[in-house]
């Protein structure tokens, strides 16, 4: 813990200001029913109201507090991406690290299924998908993660391969640790700093899906407040000249831009530590 | 021994198309099978609870649901690869006549993006890289890191409130017809364009800029530098050639990217495109037309990705002498 924090106050300024807008969200998340002024679906006001000092931000296409929306928009779309991040690194480190420890035709399979299924572009499979299986919370999860993982399994598949040839797993493996052990306790600890660089990145990666697919209407659906959808409500009022949508255009693109600043930083370190 | 070497690079580059090839073919069998996994009777689940079993039968026929699935993939399949891609359920129009206007115009706006991005990205990846740790370079690098994490529609919006509303330079709605003369179609992509653009132009400067630096740090170009060559002659005659492999790769990929991408902008800026088309018929659940959009971007993309795997193995010495 103190060699992370001394970690932390190494960083330099752009990650730190990463960490400040990241921490602004996360805030904004965690406590939305104090923050937020109004309901998440309360009528508050007239249509697209300009901001005042009741309304923060304005109010949007049905009349509802811009501002209280933002708040609890932040809580549900970063907790469903939070969620589809936590479900492709289970999926993708295990399935990876297996590949790479196991080697042979477990390798050879996993890895030409893995190739198939990145060589589709991952929009179009997830809105075929979602077509089939309909636009519920469960299926977008499930959906989102399993194509996000065949990334992740690339990455952890190459760092695993690289420490599988180290003499601590030689050791371990000769003093007859199970495959599930030698994974857990020697090769994970090892992989650690790549990759959590790379959930900051897939984070991001599955937060912009997710407001694309909501802003296409085909994510979380409404009334639920969400960043995307949002958008594609008041997308509308954009051509008269008020600048509702651009608001949790925005917020969508402050969270990725925080994580990103900080994700650069990460990237550095780890390769780092690893020369 | 050159023929050697010339064998072994079309016996890669087969054996790429080979997988391309059989890419394509898992793809399409992964999209029927989706379909075919569909919770009970796709037959009624389009035409809900309230039809009678004669409509759902004679809408199963229709859609020869009453044949074996393999049987049925082949003839799709066969179909496709024909050209008759089936009749859409929501208008009951062929659909290779709804697909083939507005393919040819997503085609037309990912190329204008394109012939913009590639070379605006190249040029200023390359002197992000000459210049790199300078105050130029990193406001470019802070500057594409958040146009990265910028969502596409973000962008987009932020054009039409400027160029649209703001200025009344560009309309906000791209609507394009066949009876258009050229300027006038140009005028009306403008903006669609530029957002593609933005969005692709920053992955493609940063990849080109590591790939040049990546070429800078390498024995022989200190070799030159040692040797007393001016900074140009060292980046265009030694740099440059080394770096055309990965430079080529990355605008390949990324313009795999911008077939893709162009699915929001033209939702955005509503232009009748095959993305468009794609989101509007997954919400109508018009499965057929889903189909056959959906192999038709996978195709494209493949495509693309293909091409891109082939020019980097040709321009790559490396790659051309495999292990």
């Amino acid at each position: 813990m103190i060699t992370l924090l001394s970690h932390l106050r190494t960083a330099p300024l752009s990650a730190k200001i990463g960490m400040g807008m990241v921490l602004i969200t996360l805030i904004a998340a965690i406590f939305a029913p104090l923050i937020a002024p109004f309901g998440e679906t309360e009528i508050a006001g007239d249509v697209w109201l300009f901001s005042s000092s009741t309304h923060f931000l304005g109010t949007d296409s049905l009349g509802r507090d811009m501002f209280s929306r933002l708040v609890y928009g932040a809580r549900n779309t970063i907790a469903i991406a939070f969620l589809i991040t936590f479900l492709s690194f289970v999926f993708g480190v295990t399935l990876g690290f297996v590949a790479a420890t196991i080697g042979g035709w477990v390798d050879q399979l996993l890895s030409r299924m893995i190739d198939i299924l990145m060589a589709f572009p991952t929009l179009i499979f997830a809105l075929m998908v979602l077509s089939v299986v309909g636009t519920s919370i469960p299926a977008l999860i499930i959906v989102i993660a399993l194509l996000d993982s065949t990334r992740v399994f690339r990455l952890s598949r190459a760092v695993a391969m690289d420490i599988e040839v180290m003499e601590y797993v030689e050791a371990a493996r000769l003093r007859g640790e199970k495959l599930w052990w030698i994974m857990r306790h020697e090769i994970l600890p090892n992989a650690m700093p790549p990759l959590v660089a790379e959930f900051g990145l897939r984070f991001c990666f599955v937060f912009l899906f997710i407001a694309a697919l909501s802003f296409l209407g085909l994510g979380i659906q409404p009334p639920a407040a969400d960043w995307g959808g949002m958008v594609r409500e008041n997308a509308g009022a954009i051509t008269f000249g008020i600048f509702t949508p651009l608001w949790p255009a925005a917020a969508i693109a402050f969270l990725t831009v925080g994580v990103n600043l900080i994700v650069d930083w990460a990237l550095h370190v780890a390769s780092g530590l690893k020369d | 021994m050159d023929f050697l070497k010339q064998n072994s690079i079309f016996a890669l580059v087969a054996q790429r198309l080979s997988f391309g090839l059989l890419t394509l073919f898992i793809i399409s069998l992964l999209i029927f099978i989706g379909v075919e996994a569909l919770p009970g009777d796709f037959a009624e689940a389009i035409l809900g609870q309230s039809a009678t079993a004669e409509t759902v039968e004679a809408f199963r026929q229709e859609l020869n649901l009453d044949q074996p699935p393999v049987q049925r993939y082949f003839s799709w399949l066969g179909g496709f690869v024909q050209g008759d891609l089936g009749t859409s359920l929501a208008n009951g129009r062929p659909i290779a006549d709804l697909l083939g206007w507005r393919f040819k115009n997503t085609i037309f706006l990912a190329s204008i993006a394109a012939l913009i991005a590639v070379p605006l990205a190249v040029i200023m990846g390359i002197a992000a890289a000459l210049y790199r740790n300078t105050f130029f370079d990193k406001v470019l690098s802070m500057t594409s890191l958040s146009m990265i994490s910028f969502p596409e529609f973000f962008m987009a919006y932020i054009l039409i409130a400027l160029f649209s509303v703001k200025l009344a330079w560009f309309p906000s709605i791209a609507n394009i017809n066949e009876q258009m003369s050229f300027a006038a179609k140009l005028n009306a992509v403008v903006l669609p364009a530029l957002t593609l653009t933005l969005v692709v132009m920053a992955h493609m400067m940063r990849q080109t800029r590591a790939a040049i630096i990546n070429i800078l740090s390498s024995p022989f170009i200190e070799m030159a530098n040692l040797k007393g060559l001016n900074r140009l002659r060292v980046v265009v005659l030694h740099a440059f050639p080394n770096a055309l492999s990965p430079v080529i790769n990355v605008i390949a990929l990324n313009l795999a990217y911008l077939v893709v991408g162009v699915v929001i902008v033209e939702v955005v800026f509503v232009y009748p495109g095959l993305g468009q088309l794609l989101v509007d018929s997954v919400s109508k659940r018009d499965i057929p037309v889903v189909q056959a959009s959906g192999l038709i971007f996978a195709a494209t993309y493949i495509l693309l990705n293909l091409i891109a795997d082939i020019l980097s193995i040709i321009s790559n010495p490396r790659l051309r002498n495999p292990r």
